[in-house]
């Protein structure tokens, strides 16, 4: 047990914007087939953190592992990045799914899919093409293959920007409030794709303000407010059973 | 008349052929320079924009013509007044375009450059696939009245003395004091710029298959 090493790993990282203290001291690790849920109030730092460890942004301070790649590693309170071929090997092993889906409005849904494993990755295109219609299928989304993305719904949009992180292989899919975009129906049928990756033991960190979603599918959730973890455990400990009066006030208003 | 005005005609062309290929590129480079990041180049690709745009197009070829002479004493010969003329349009063109273009990357939504980044393109691959395709399609209309006002820009060359269609028009018009090669060269200004018209317009089409 004690020799699996996680996927990923944040520990004690802080971020700041202009002197707005975001992230004070996150620490996350995952590891390989657990599903994470992060949940918390607008502005805690859950978009921050992910971004960070998605790349599109930095930590100050503290460390980032993927595995055994060092990304960043703390030093004197600063976080020191690796250099490009570090940050390149790592943007392999992680996939990131927006809210707002973020497809390439003048391709295809095939070319959404294909483009990167082909063009960055330098797979071979049957091979790809392969995947990417296993892929459509596993959404839901066969017939739609030569479509542009404007000619889908919401939710069709956001399993084809799922489909497209899944062609790139990789080890951890993170996603930042999928369906927050979506209409009650079109949620739906997003969460159950999601549903359906954790059942098949994908390794997904997931930020969500979806209560009953987070508390089926997780293995874990984290409560982020104010810049730190107040809260994380079990869904049963943490959504059933929270022990921190902010964690409590947060789900009150999720009550129905 | 015909042949006058014919031989007009291609200079006419040659302007407006030599015009774009050189400002459509150079557009590009003025325009990634005054988004660049180091402020000094910036600044002036700034101030350069904004003479190129706010000083007649007439006054800056003139100044190319006679400079080199009123300044530096150059002594150019009568060949120089062609080079004024291609220098003079293709630095002014270049100024309107790279506005265009830098509008037109600066609209594309944060998220695909995040989305790109995330899957691993290059910042060239990233331009080349992801941003410019997307740019073309937004600022064709812009790029599409440009160059209609440059099928017609292209007579402000009369002052310079080169004999295109609008100085062969003058000319022919003064010694046979009539109007005829005045409606002639209008004619054959409107059919030029209903070809360009034409032209833009299946581009447009082409690009219609998706919006976002
Ligand atoms: N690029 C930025 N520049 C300046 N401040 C930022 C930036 N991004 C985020 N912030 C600030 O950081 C804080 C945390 O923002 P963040 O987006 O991480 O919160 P969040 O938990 O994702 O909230 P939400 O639930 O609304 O998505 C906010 O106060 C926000 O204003
Ligand atoms: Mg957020």
């Amino acid at each position: 047990m004690s020799d699996v090493q996680p996927l990923v790993s944040i520990r004690d990282v802080h971020k700041s914007f202009a002197g707005n203290h975001v992230l004070k001291g996150i620490t996350l690790e995952v590891m390989p087939k657990q599903v994470v849920a992060i949940i918390g109030a607008s502005g805690g730092g859950k978009s921050t953190l992910l971004r960070c460890a998605t790349l599109l942004d930095r930590f100050d301070a503290g460390s980032l592992r993927y595995g055994d790649l060092v990304v960043a590693e703390d030093k004197d309170g600063t976080a020191v990045y690796g250099g490009k071929d570090v940050l390149k090997e790592a943007r392999l092993r992680f996939g990131l799914v927006f809210q707002n889906y973020n497809l390439f409005p003048h391709y295809s849904v095939m070319k959404n899919i294909m483009d990167a494993p082909i063009n960055v990755q330098k797979r071979p295109r049957a091979e790809v093409e392969e995947q990417a219609r296993g892929l459509l299928a596993r959404m839901g989304l066969e017939g739609n293959e030569n479509k542009v993305p404007c000619e889908l719904s919401g939710g069709q949009q956001q399993r084809v920007s799922i489909a497209r992180a899944l062609c790139m292989n990789p080890e951890i899919l993170y996603f930042d409030e999928p369906t927050s975009a979506l209409d009650p129906e079109l949620t739906q049928e997003v969460l159950k794709v999601i549903r359906n990756l954790a059942e098949q033991h994908m390794t997904m960190v997931i930020v969500t303000h979806e209560m009953a979603f987070a508390r089926d599918v997780a293995d874990h959730i984290g409560f982020i407010d104010g810049g730190v973890i107040v809260e994380q455990g079990t869904p049963d400990q943490v959504i059933n059973n929270p022990q921190h009066n902010r964690t409590k006030a947060f789900l009150n208003r999720y009550e129905d | 008349m015909m042949s006058l005005l014919g031989s007009g005609l291609i200079l006419t062309l040659q302007i407006f052929v030599v015009t774009l290929i050189g400002s459509l590129p150079l557009g590009v480079i003025i325009a990634l320079c005054r988004m660049s990041s180091f402020k000094p180049l910036a600044w002036i690709t700034r101030a350069y924009i904004s003479f190129m745009r706010g000083t007649p197009l007439m006054l800056q070829l003139m100044a190319l013509m006679f400079g080199p002479y009123y300044l530096l004493g150059l002594e150019l010969g009568s060949d120089w007044k062609f080079w004024a003329c291609d220098i003079g349009f293709i630095l002014n063109y270049a100024a309107y375009f790279a506005e265009i273009y830098r509008s037109g990357i600066q609209s594309i939504p944060r998220g695909q450059y995040e989305a790109a980044e995330v899957l691993g393109y290059s910042r060239s691959q990233t331009f080349m696939k992801i941003v410019l395709p997307q740019v073309i399609k937004r600022i064709l209309p812009a790029m599409g009245n440009e160059v209609i006002t440059l099928v017609k820009d292209t007579s402000l060359a009369f002052v310079l003395g080169v004999m295109e269609m609008f100085t062969q028009a003058k000319a022919i018009a003064a010694s046979q004091v009539s109007m005829l090669p005045y409606i002639i060269a209008a004619a054959i200004y409107w059919g030029f710029t209903m070809v360009v018209e034409f032209l833009l317009s299946r581009a447009e089409k082409k690009l219609d298959y998706y919006h976002d």
